[in-house]
């Protein structure tokens, strides 16, 4: 027993930053942007909390699914930048939702929402659930140093969230990680203590681009050429691909690397620029309502990010 | 035999004419970025099954050749 998708939603917040905005006040250019990574443009939040996008993101899933708060037995989240250490997000989301089932956040940086799908794949094994709400939602522009050209213009904010019921739907899936606190790191405050003896770094996203991409391209395509091979089909099988919307670069190079037809790669970083954990339900969302899913299409969804971390599971629509 | 195998990695990433590039032809008059000097760098180690560090500040045609054939002398 896994799960089947009854309902997705998204939620971006409404503020769009353009990349001529973003060279208004640092050292860049549209041109720079796209070319390096795809971005036109991406969604800020102004007075909108992590929760609120999470929340957001979860009432059209409900709607769409036609399940009500009620009947879930559980929330999960997958977020780096919730606006509490506690409560969870998920916390947060089942008091506004009237939900009443136990609630928790998952942290696995960018591959989070697929380590969320592989944990509640375990719920259901277990028969613990029938319905359960997953949501990836970042508010990433908080955690993003403003002056660093080279980070704070690949992020952006959103929510993206599934209701998930049992079902067989879920075939296979692996997730890896690789502890690396130097490629990828995002510090915290150190806090006031009079005891404290640790160096306050600055408490934002660092991220060597190179060794960054090197190890998502290598991911990506080992992840999925493993995985479908370990599932029994071959790479043309796939009728869809949505990978992490980190940076169009890295996707454009594991195609190259993969014999999967080009146009079945899923691509909407030019609207939503990376927004990390949200990326890939905020994608499934998108294409779910463009109607262009058809019931038993194989999709493969794989990510790779902070941890470092990287996953990738095949799902029948 | 090296740089020849590079002239055509770059060729597959950028406009440039072949037969115009040397040596000493810099990465950024190519319009080759730091993120296509990567890519390149992993096509040339999935193709002749070596690793290569990125530590070192590449800039010219040259001394991207200079670190493959170093790394091909070590594996024989």
């Amino acid at each position: 027993m896994s799960f089947c998708v009854l309902g997705t939603g998204s939620y971006a917040p409404p503020k769009v930053v353009t990349n001529d905005d973003l060279a208004s006040f640092l050292e860049t250019s549209d041109e720079w942007i796209r070319e390096r990574t795809g971005i036109r443009q991406r969604h800020v939040c102004e007075k909108e909390s992590a929760c609120d996008l999470a929340y957001q993101a979860a009432l059209a899933a409900l709607e769409q699914s036609g399940v009500k708060a009620e009947e879930l037995d559980m929330i999960l989240c997958a977020t780096i930048s919730s606006d509490f250490s506690t409560p969870s997000m998920a916390c947060v989301v089942q008091k506004r939702l009237g939900a009443s089932c136990p609630a928790m956040d998952i942290s696995a940086a960018c591959s989070g929402f697929l380590f969320l799908l592989d944990t509640a794949a375990g719920f259901f094994a277990r028969g613990r659930v029938k319905k359960m709400l997953v949501i990836g939602a970042e508010r990433i522009s908080r955690l993003l140093d403003w002056d660093d050209r080279s980070t704070c213009v690949i992020f952006g904010d959103g929510a993206g969230a599934m209701v998930l019921g049992e079902g067989e739907n879920y075939l296979v899936s692996q997730l890896s990680s690789k502890g690396d606190d130097e490629v990828i790191r995002t510090p915290v405050f150190e806090g006031k203590s009079p005891f404290n003896k640790r160096e306050q770094e600055n408490p934002y996203i660092h991220m060597k681009g190179q060794e960054t991409f090197r190890f998502a391209v290598t991911a990506m395509t080992h992840d999925l050429k493993n995985l479908i091979a370990q599932a029994g089909f071959s790479e043309g099988d796939i009728d869809w691909v949505v990978p992490h919307q980190a940076n169009i670069r890295i996707i454009d190079a594991a195609k190259k690397r993969l014999n999967i037809p080009p146009e079945r790669f899923c691509v909407n970083i030019d609207r939503y620029g990376n927004t990390s954990a949200a990326s890939i339900p905020m994608m499934m969302d998108e294409l779910n309502r463009s109607g262009k899913l058809k019931r038993g299409d194989l999709m493969a969804l794989c990510a790779f990010g902070g941890g470092l971390s990287s996953a990738a599971c095949i799902l029948r629509w | 035999m090296i740089f020849e195998k590079l002239v055509a990695v770059l060729a597959d990433h950028v406009d440039c004419d072949p037969s115009s590039v040397t040596m000493d032809t810099t990465f950024e008059e190519l319009g080759v970025d730091s993120l296509d000097t990567v890519d390149m760098v992993m096509e040339l180690e999935e193709e002749l099954g070596i690793e290569l560090e990125l530590d070192e500040k590449i800039s010219t045609v040259g001394e991207m050749v200079k670190l493959v054939e170093e790394k091909m002398g070590e594996k024989e």
